[in-house]
């Protein structure tokens, strides 16, 4: 079985964001950049389930500029086999994404397909559940523990009540939650033959994929700063105040 | 309060260094590292950076509380030590400078050790026991038998066996000339070494299944002093699964560095330890100065990385801490500011900033070297590395020890009463820096070393090559930077009048009053070196600027700018030091020398 897996160049998680002047997005100018922690999750399972001998190949694939190259290569320096490079300088929406994936899906043919359930620039959370509307596969998002069987895969979510288990037949769709496992390091033997493992490259057009943008970003603006807040005497007055002033009870 | 991964190295500055200031690429076209590229190195400093926050930082305030112990029988160091260096090992970082023939990477040294920076800024306790094992393992690849390579380097640079020096004794520190350890030869050309060896760091640990002790002997009846001593290889574990002759005394109980076992050894009380000699009998010291020489890189780095870790620990404090009012702020009711404001503190954070990144910059010219030492394209241009590394080694080992470790009590100052307490890292780091002067050849050391034998029985000659380097860079200077490149050349001329005068003094019978502040030579001719390290830096700052990258006022500009500036403040406030020196040295002032013993009181 092959094992396709979407991933994302996104802004490191360890810098602190800065919002462009003119309120149109985040500044990228010289900012570090690395793979969302959700696909670094979702290529390490990869790679477990070809440890485990339950998947044949490991292949991933990044829509993004050229520089998208690089967090491919991050994904075979962990030990994923092969990479596709959608390459656009475009702003790619999640509807694109999608459309782009079904287009790989096709071509390649996987068993399964596991998708960082969103990624930490813009949160959508919907490139896997369209995927999976788009194919008409079986998804199971937020997982926590997958389990490939014969034909099918048992699949832990991270639901508000707890956990929940679902089976559901493959090809499926899976998006991977922080708790699903521990990505490992891109070792340094790996990182050079990672340097040999094929990547190849395509455009948009090559898929019949119209990625013009849906949806218009009005203005992006920092989160309002904390204001100071307020000692109470009492419980009393706490559930007061959260009644009449805050109006969340 | 923690350090975090983001208080430990700036990134932005390694990558800085690297491209920027060093011309890393300029490597990847020799053979032996041809299958690098900007875009690998990246990968292993990111995977560096990430082992180095993931593993070696959680534990390193833990380490330090809870010392390793020693029951008689097994020391016992915390479980996350061997976890950490078994990740490290993993991820191929032992072996990574290595031969591809021995499993290495062929990594060039400036990127080792770049990586190793993280390491060691995250916790230098538990980095210790790897530098050890490198440092071993490449005495045994250079110097050792094919048979020596193929049962120690394998099992080394995977990471199951680690490695030591053991040359220090109880009698025996500085003055190597009178270690009095014994190896007596069989008949099979096998040695019995007995003898007692002392603050031999990584002697005696549970975290690799063998301990490979590099050791210092003397071979039964070899003449006496340096030119009698012998190195020896001999296994805590033997070929054949059995215990060797060596004993744990017991473990020493340090200031700071304490997650790194240093040991009182007895080798040889059961009738002699086994060992086998390496090279050549009595030649052990020239191969171990090989150790030494990239011990010394090594240390240099080490502390340079810790005063970094203390300054950047306390430039993010300083951006936090509410405390005062601006002088000329009156009204009581306005909210304190960040103590990063005040004049003072920035005077302090500055300081900081320029011991602890021109220390780097040094050390990783230093690695730089080692490379083109090893790879430069002409037998030429190896030689000359080598002869400029040879000369700045006791500058490498030594400005980063005494600056950095200015670094680490500003640091400490900057945090004020907090930075006296053990809930804040700064004082640990200041504890841990503070041995790095002492170890791998003191401060006095390093002094003989760098005025006696690579200054003055050199001729200048390597010096002569020194001040080449410096003045290509005076030349390449920009006109922004016109005021510092002449200020370096006049440091320059001031270094040649000073070894003038003590060449002089040496030639005429006066060497030994020559040679009486010769740690005033090293301090001085260290803060040369360093402003020339701090006018490449700004002359890469201003090039970038002006390619286009970090103009305007976003974080790369910010980054440029305070290059520039601490090249700036370097100038200004640290390099006059030297004409102070200058003029003791150039008195051959004896004040010192010439004090009588009774007279101390």
């Amino acid at each position: 079985m092959k094992v396709l897996v979407p991933v994302k160049r996104v802004v490191d998680y360890n810098v602190k964001i800065r919002v462009k002047a003119d309120n149109t997005g985040v500044d990228l100018a010289n900012v570090k950049m690395s793979m969302n922690p959700f696909d670094e999750i979702s290529v390490e399972e990869a790679i477990r389930l070809k440890e485990a001998g339950k998947a044949t190949e490991v292949v991933v694939v990044s829509i993004g500029p050229a520089q998208a190259a690089e967090t491919i290569r991050t994904a075979l320096a962990m030990g994923a086999d092969r990479g596709i490079l959608i390459k656009t300088d475009e702003e790619v929406q999640p509807l694109a994404v999608a459309k782009l994936l079904k287009g790989v899906v096709d071509e390649e043919q996987p068993g399964l397909v596991i998708v960082g359930k969103q990624a930490i620039d813009d949160d959508s959370n919907q490139t896997g559940q369209m995927l999976s509307a788009l194919l008409g596969w079986g998804q199971a998002t937020f997982a926590s523990k997958v389990v490939i069987g014969d034909g099918s895969a048992e699949v832990t979510r991270e639901v508000d009540g707890g956990l929940e288990t679902l089976s559901l037949k493959l090809p499926a769709i899976v998006t991977s939650d922080l708790r699903l496992n521990e990505p490992r390091y891109a070792s340094l033997p790996n990182i050079m033959k990672a340097k040999k493992k094929p990547l190849a490259e395509k455009a948009p057009a090559d898929y019949g994929v119209d990625i013009a943008p849906r949806l218009k970003t009005l203005k992006v603006e920092e989160p309002p700063k904390r204001s100071a807040g307020i000692k109470v005497p009492d419980v009393a007055t706490l559930v007061e105040k959260l009644k009449t002033e805050a109006g969340v009870l | 309060m923690t350090q975090t991964a983001t208080t430990l190295i700036d990134r932005r500055d390694v990558d800085f260094l690297l491209h920027d200031v060093l011309a890393l690429d300029a490597l990847f076209g020799r053979e032996r590292h041809a299958e690098h590229d900007r875009q690998t190195v990246a990968a292993m400093l990111d995977t560096a950076e990430k082992l180095a926050a993931d593993h070696f930082l959680p534990h390193a305030a833990k380490l330090d509380a809870q010392e390793p112990t020693f029951d008689g029988e097994d020391v016992h160091i915390i479980p996350e030590v061997k976890a950490a260096l078994d990740a490290y090992s993993a991820a191929g970082f032992m072996s990574a400078h290595a031969d591809y023939d021995w499993g290495g990477m062929q990594l060039p040294h400036t990127v080792s050790m770049a990586c190793s920076a993280f390491f060691s800024a995250a916790n230098i306790s538990t980095a210790g026991y790897p530098f050890l094992t490198r440092g071993a393992a490449n005495v045994i690849a250079k110097f050792g038998t094919d048979e020596q390579k193929q049962a120690y380097l394998p099992n080394m640079l995977s990471g199951r066996w680690f490695g030591t020096m053991a040359l220090t004794e109880p009698g025996a520190g500085s003055g190597l000339a009178d270690l009095k350890t014994t190896a007596v030869p069989g008949d099979d050309g096998i040695y019995k070494v007995t003898g007692n060896k002392i603050f031999i760091s990584a002697g005696e640990h549970g975290l690799s299944e063998n301990i490979v002790h590099l050791v210092l002997a003397r071979i039964k009846g070899a003449p006496a002093g340096v030119k009698g001593i012998s190195l020896f290889i001999v296994p805590k574990i033997l070929a054949d699964g059995t215990r060797n002759d060596v004993r744990l005394a017991g473990l020493i109980h340090k200031m700071g560095y304490r997650g790194t076992t240093s040991t009182m050894l007895n080798f040889g009380e059961a009738g002699g330890a086994t060992g086998y000699l390496v090279g050549e009998a009595h030649k052990g010291l020239t191969y171990m100065f090989h150790m030494m020489n990239e011990a010394r890189v090594g240390v240099g780095l080490g502390a340079a990385v810790l005063g970094y870790a203390g300054y950047r620990t306390a430039l993010d404090y300083a951006r936090t801490r509410l405390q005062g009012r601006p002088p000329a702020a009156k009204d009581p009711n306005l909210p304190p500011v960040p103590i990063v404001e005040h004049a003072d503190v920035k005077r302090m954070l500055l300081a900081a900033k320029s011991y602890a990144e021109g220390a780097l910059a040094l050390c990783l010219y230093g690695a730089r070297l080692v490379d083109d030492s090893e790879t430069a394209e002409t037998p030429e241009a190896r030689d000359r590395a080598f002869q400029l590394l040879d000369l700045l080694t006791p500058m490498i080992k030594s400005w980063p020890s005494q600056w950095a470790l200015a670094a680490n009590d500003l640091a400490i100052q900057v945090h004020g009463g907090y930075g006296y307490t053990r809930e804040y890292p700064v004082e640990r780091l200041y504890r841990d820096n503070r041995l790095n002067p002492i170890h791998e050849g003191t401060f006095g050391i390093q002094a003989l070393d760098l005025l006696g034998r690579k200054v003055l029985a050199d001729r200048g000659r390597a010096l002569a090559l020194l001040s080449e380097e410096m003045m290509a860079t005076v030349r390449a200077a920009p006109p922004a930077l016109a005021q510092e490149a002449a200020e370096l050349t006049s440091a320059i001329g001031m270094v040649s009048e000073t070894v003038a005068v003590l060449g002089r003094a040496a030639a005429g019978n006066q060497l030994e009053q020559a040679l009486a502040n010769a740690a005033v030579f090293l301090e001085m001719l260290g803060h040369v070196v360093v402003a020339w390290m701090w006018l490449r830096q700004a002359t890469a700052a201003e090039a970038a600027i002006h390619a286009g990258s970090g103009t305007g006022s976003g974080p790369r500009a910010a980054f440029l700018d305070g290059k520039i500036r601490a090249c700036r403040y370097f100038f200004r406030w640290e390099l006059p030091r030297i004409g102070a020196q200058a003029i003791l040295l150039q008195r051959l002032d004896q004040t010192c020398a010439e004090m009588p013993v009774e007279s101390f009181g």
